[in-house]
C-alpha cells in the first residue's frame, strides 16, 4: 500500500487501531460464550456427582418425602421414548430432505421449506399438547407412544433441514460423475449424494437425539410420568427430564440433589453421544476439501 | 500418426462432405465408422442460447478435439453428446445425436442408457470422496447392477492397468480416491468411466486442472485410449489438441452470442491449412 | 492393451431405449410422502388446538388476548400478561444473543487459530445440547442467587436510579433470570448457524478484499458480513423461535405469577410457562380449553415470526448490494 500522505497515514492508523477493537470485542465474546458452559459442567459434578449411585440407577423412586430409591423408571422411560421417536422420525426427516434437495427446487419446494421451518419454529409444549388432544384425550389414556410421536415431531424438522442443506452441499461434479456413468437419479442419490453427506446427516442426527433426550415439556401431557419402570407403550412412561423438573421445583432437598445427579447424567450422555458421533463423522470427513 | 489421420475421400452419397465452413452440413471428414453423429445440435440454458445448430460426424475410434475461444460452447456441446446438458437446471437442446445409428434424443431413448454408453470425464477431478480408489472405479458396475464381487475386482484392475494408473496404486486400493495427487484423480476418473466400457469417452478439458507431467501422462493415455475407444475432448490449449487429436473441430461465439461450428477437418488440416481465416486467427493467436 | 472384452458390460448394451426409470417416479413418491408429512402435522396442530379451545375462543373473545387478568377461580381468563412476559423475555434474549453470537462466530471463523476455534465452537456447541430442565435447575440454584447477590445490587445502584422498571428488589425468580437463561440457551443456535454461513464465504472473496489492502475487520465488513447476513438472520431467529416456546428452563426461573412485570426483578409469566405449570391442576374444562388457547395463541405467534423472519431473509438476499471500497 503507498501512503503518499499525512492524512492517509492517520487515516490507515485509525483503521489499524478500529481492527484490533474489533478483534478484542470478538475474543471477548468468545470468552463470554463459553464460561456459561464451564459454569453448567462445575456445577453439575459439584452438586451432582455425590448422588450420582448404583441405586440411582437401579432402583424405582421411594415413595415421596422418604429418602434414597433411584430413578430407574426415568432412564428406562427416556431409552424407550426417544429409541422410538429416532425410528420414526429419523426416515421420514431424511426422506423429507432428500426431497426437498431434490425435488425442491421450485415453487412446491419453497412451500414445503417454509413449512418445516415453520414446523421447527412451533414450541415442543405446543407439540405435546397437540398429541395430548390427538392420542391422550380420545383414549382417555397417558401413553408412551403420545411423547413418542410428539418427541419425533420435535426431531422431523431439525433433521428434515440438516439432510436438505448437507445434500445441497455435496458438490454438483460428483453429481454429474454417477449421471455421466449412466446412473439413475435414485441411484445418486443413495449411493453418492447421501453418503456424502452423510457425516452432516449424523451430526444433524446427533443435535436432534440431544435435543429430543432432554426435552421434557413435550412428555408432561402425553406420557406424564410413572412411578414405577415401565416398558409398555400404551401406558403412562417416566423420563429423566420430566423427573428431573419435578424433583428440581419440589420440596423435599434429596430431591434437588437427585435432580442434579439425573441432570449430570443426562448431559454426560449427551457428551458421550455427541463425541462418539463426532469419532465416527471425523473419519468419514478427514478428506473433505 | 499421420497414419491415424484418414484421408479424405467424398462421401458414398456423392456428396462432397470434404470440410467445409460454417455449421450447417458441413461435417463430414471421414469415409470410416462413426461413433457419434451430430446433427443440428442447439442447446439453451433457459433463454441463453449457446451452441447453434452444431452438425459434425465423430470417427469411431480416434481422437476428436473441440477447440475455440472461453465461452464459445464447447461444454455446452461436448455435454449435449451425453445428454449431461439437460441435468443443469432450466438447460434444454434441440437437435440429434446419433450412437451407431441411434438417436439419443428420440423420445423413448433413456439418458442413462446414453451415459452408459458415452462417458463423460471432467475438468476437475471428482472421485467420490466416500469411496476407495477401488470402489471408485467399481461405481459405474455397480449402478449397472453387476454384483459379482470376483468380476467386479477383475474389471477394476482392468481399468487401471487401461488408465495407466495400476503399477501407483495397486497396493492401496482401500484408500480414499481423493487421497491421489490431481493427475492421479484424473486417470482414476478416467479409469472409472473406461470400466463401464463405454464406446464413447467425452473428456471436458481434462487437464486444465493439472500440472505439465501430469498432463503428459494423460495425453499419453487418450492416444491409447483411442485403440479402444472414441474420444472427444474440449481443450483450449491448441498445442494439445494438435499433439492428440485425430481431427479438429474449431468453434466460435459470434456476436449474438451462440456458439457454432467455424471449421471441422482433419487436426493437420486445421492447424497447417485452414479453411477459415477465423481459424487461422485463432490458431496463429490473434484472439481468443 | 485391449481394454473392452467380448462378454463386457459393452457387450450388453445395444440400445439405449428403455423404460423411464419405474424406481425413479417411486423414489420421487416416497420422499414427496415424507415431505407431505410436514404438511399433515402442521394442519393437525392447528386443527386440534383450535378444536379443542372453541369453548374459550366463543367464551372470552378478544378479551383473552387484552385482558389483563387471569383468575381461573373467577372465570377470568386474560392472556395478555402471558403474551407481555414472552415477548419481553424473548426480544431482551434475542437481542443479547444475536450480539454475542455473531462476534463468537466471526472471531472462530476469522481469528481465532483452528487449535483454538475447534475447542471453542465444539463448547459453544454443547451449550444447545443441554436440556432445558438442567438450565432450570442451574438457574434456580446457581444463577438465580449469583443475580441476586451480586448482579443485581449493581443495577439497581445505576440503571435502577434512572429508569423505575430497572429498580426493586432481587429476587432468585424472575424476569432477568428467566432472559439470562435464555440468553444463554440461544447463544449456540445462532453462532453455529452464523458460522456455517459465514465459514461458506468463498476464501477467493475475502483474499480478493485483503488484496486491496483491507484490514481484517474491513474484510470482514466488506466479504463477509453481506454474504453471510441472510444466514445470520434465519439463525437468530430460529433462535428467537426458541427463546419464545422455551417452557421449562423458563418455567422454573421466572416466577410463576400471573402479573406483568413492573420491575426487572418481578416474577411473571410466559405463555409457555403457564401452560406447563397450570396445564395438569387445571380447575376444570373451561380452564383447560383456556390454557389450550394460550397455546394456541403461542402457536400462531411462533407462525407469524416465522412468516416475517421468511420475508426478511427474501427481501435481504434479493436486495442486491453495491460493494463499496474506499
Ligand atoms: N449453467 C449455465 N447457465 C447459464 N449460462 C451458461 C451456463 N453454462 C454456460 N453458460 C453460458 O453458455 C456459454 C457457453 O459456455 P461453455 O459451454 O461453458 O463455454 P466453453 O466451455 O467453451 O468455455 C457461455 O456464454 C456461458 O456463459
Ligand atoms: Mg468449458
Amino acid at each position: 500500500m503507498m501512503l503518499t500522505n499525512a492524512a492517509s497515514q492517520a487515516r490507515f492508523q485509525r483503521r489499524k487501531f478500529v481492527d484490533r477493537g474489533m478483534t478484542a470485542v470478538m475474543a471477548l465474546a468468545a470468552l463470554l460464550a463459553v464460561i456459561p458452559l464451564v459454569l453448567i459442567v462445575f456445577h453439575l459434578l459439584v452438586n451432582g456427582l455425590g448422588s450420582l449411585t448404583p441405586a440411582l440407577l437401579i432402583e424405582d423412586p421411594n415413595s415421596p418425602g422418604r429418602a434414597g430409591g433411584g430413578v430407574r423408571n426415568a432412564i428406562t422411560g427416556s431409552v424407550v421414548m426417544v429409541g422410538l421417536a429416532l425410528a420414526i422420525g429419523a426416515p421420514v426427516a431424511i426422506g423429507c430432505g432428500v426431497f426437498l434437495a431434490e425435488y425442491g427446487q421450485n415453487r412446491l419446494g419453497t412451500v414445503l421449506r417454509f413449512l418445516v421451518d415453520v414446523l421447527a419454529g412451533m414450541p415442543s409444549i405446543t407439540i405435546g399438547l397437540f398429541m395430548y388432544a390427538l392420542i391422550v384425550l380420545p383414549n382417555k389414556q397417558f401413553m408412551a407412544i403420545a411423547g413418542a410421536l410428539a418427541l419425533a415431531i420435535i426431531l422431523l424438522p431439525i433433521v428434515a433441514r440438516i439432510t436438505e442443506e448437507m445434500l445441497l452441499l455435496v458438490p454438483r461434479s460428483l453429481r454429474e460423475a454417477a449421471y455421466a456413468l449412466g446412473a439413475p437419479r435414485w441411484k445418486t442419490v443413495l449411493t453418492i449424494v447421501l453418503p456424502t453427506a452423510l457425516p452432516g446427516i449424523v451430526t444433524g442426527l446427533m443435535l436432534a437425539l440431544s435435543r429430543i433426550a432432554g426435552e421434557a415439556a413435550p412428555l408432561l401431557f402425553t406420557s406424564l410420568g410413572n412411578q414405577f419402570t415401565s416398558t409398555d407403550l400404551l401406558r403412562p412412561i417416566d423420563a429423566l427430564p420430566s423427573r428431573i423438573y419435578s424433583y428440581a421445583s419440589g420440596p423435599f432437598d434429596y430431591w434437588h440433589e437427585q435432580a442434579w445427579a439425573m441432570s449430570l447424567l443426562l448431559v454426560l450422555f449427551i457428551l458421550l453421544v455427541s463425541l462418539a458421533v463426532r469419532a465416527i463423522a471425523g473419519s468419514k470427513v478427514t478428506v473433505r476439501q | 500418426m499421420s497414419d491415424r489421420v484418414p484421408t479424405m475421400q467424398p462421401h458414398g452419397e456423392g456428396l462432397d462432405l470434404r470440410p467445409r465452413t460454417n455449421g450447417g452440413d458441413a461435417r463430414s471428414v471421414t469415409d470410416k465408422r462413426l461413433a457419434l453423429r451430430v446433427d443440428h445440435i442447439s442447446a439453451w440454458y433457459g433463454k441463453k442460447h449457446a451452441v447453434g445448430d452444431v452438425s459434425l460426424d465423430i470417427e469411431a475410434n480416434s481422437v476428436t478435439a473441440l477447440i475455440g475461444p472461453s465461452g464459445c460452447g464447447k461444454s455446452t456441446l461436448i455435454r449435449t453428446f451425453n445428454r449431461m446438458h439437460e441435468v443443469a437446471t432450466g438447460a434444454r437442446a434441440e437437435g440429434h445425436v446419433y450412437l451407431e445409428g441411434e438417436d439419443i434424443y428420440a423420445p423413448g431413448a433413456d439418458p442413462t442408457l446414453v451415459r452408459q454408453r458415452i462417458g463423460m470425464v471432467f475438468q476437475k477431478p471428482n472421485p467420490f470422496p466416500t469411496m476407495s480408489i477401488a470402489e471408485n472405479v467399481a461405481a459405474g458396475l455397480r449402478f449397472m447392477g453387476i454384483r459379482s464381487r470376483s468380476e467386479i475386482d477383475g474389471r477394476v484392475e482392468h481399468a487401471l492397468k487401461a488408465a495407466a494408473l495400476w503399477d501407483e496404486v495397486k497396493d492401496d486400493l482401500k484408500k480414499p480416491g481423493m487421497a491421489l495427487s490431481g493427475g492421479q484423480q484424473q486417470r482414476l476418473c478416467i479409469a472409472r468411466t473406461i470400466a463401464v466400457e463405454p464406446e464413447v469417452v467425452l473428456m471436458d478439458e481434462p487437464c486444465s486442472a493439472l500440472d505439465p507431467v501430469a498432463t503428459l501422462k494423460v495425453e499419453d493415455l487418450m492416444r491409447t485410449l483411442a485403440k479402444d475407444f472414441t474420444l472427444v475432448i474440449v481443450t483450449h490449449n491448441m498445442q494439445q489438441a494438435a499433439r492428440v487429436s485425430d481431427h479438429t473441430a474449431f468453434m466460435l461465439a459470434g456476436d449474438d452470442g451462440v456458439g457454432r461450428l467455424v471449421e471441422y477437418a482433419p487436426t493437420e488440416e486445421i492447424f497447417t491449412n485452414p479453411k477459415d481465416e477465423r481459424t487461422e486467427a485463432y490458431i496463429t493467436g490473434r484472439f481468443g | 492393451m485391449a481394454v473392452t472384452k467380448a462378454d463386457g458390460p459393452r457387450a450388453a448394451r445395444t440400445v439405449i431405449t428403455g423404460g423411464r426409470h419405474i424406481a425413479d417416479t417411486l423414489f420421487g413418491g416416497i420422499t414427496g410422502g415424507a415431505a407431505a408429512v410436514v404438511l399433515l402435522i402442521i394442519i393437525g396442530l392447528f386443527y386440534q388446538l383450535i378444536y379443542r379451545s372453541w369453548s374459550s375462543i366463543v367464551d372470552n373473545g378478544l378479551g383473552f388476548i387484552f385482558g389483563t387478568v387471569w383468575n381461573p377461580s373467577q372465570g377470568m381468563y386474560g392472556a395478555g400478561v402471558f403474551i407481555v412476559g414472552t415477548a419481553i423475555t424473548s426480544v431482551s434474549a434475542l437481542i443479547l444473543a444475536t450480539i454475542v453470537a455473531v462476534l463468537v462466530a466471526l472471531y472462530l471463523v476469522e481469528i481465532a487459530p483452528s487449535w483454538l476455534a475447534r475447542p471453542i465452537g465444539y463448547m459453544v456447541e454443547l451449550l444447545a445440547a443441554i436440556p432445558s430442565v438442567v438450565y432450570g435447575l442451574w438457574g434456580i440454584y446457581v444463577l438465580g442467587p449469583f443475580l441476586v447477590n451480586v448482579v443485581g445490587p449493581v443495577i439497581t445502584n445505576t440503571l435502577g436510579l434512572v429508569i423505575p422498571f430497572f429498580s426493586g428488589t432481587p429476587r432468585v425468580t424472575g424476569l432477568l433470570p428467566a432472559i439470562v437463561v435464555l440468553t444463554i440457551m440461544i447463544v449456540p443456535t445462532i453462532m453455529a448457524i452464523s458460522r456455517d454461513v459465514i465459514g461458506a464465504v468463498p476464501g477467493s472473496q475475502r483474499e480478493g478484499i485483503l488484496a486491496l489492502g483491507a484490514t481484517r475487520w474491513e474484510m470482514i465488513q466488506i466479504a463477509v458480513i453481506p454474504y453471510a447476513r441472510s444466514g445470520v438472520i434465519g439463525g437468530a431467529i430460529l433462535g428467537l423461535a426458541r427463546a419464545v416456546g422455551e417452557t421449562l428452563a423458563v418455567t422454573l426461573v421466572i416466577g410463576n405469577r400471573a402479573a406483568i412485570a413492573d420491575s426487572i426483578f418481578a416474577p411473571t409469566y410466559t405463555m409457555a410457562s403457564v401452560i406447563a405449570n397450570q396445564f395438569q391442576e387445571a380447575d376444570g374444562p373451561t380452564h383447560r380449553a383456556a390454557l389450550l388457547e394460550v397455546a394456541l395463541v403461542l402457536l400462531v405467534m411462533t407462525f407469524l415470526i416465522n412468516v416475517v423472519a421468511r420475508l426478511l431473509v427474501w427481501r435481504v438476499t434479493n436486495g442486491q448490494r453495491a460493494v463499496v471500497v474506499e
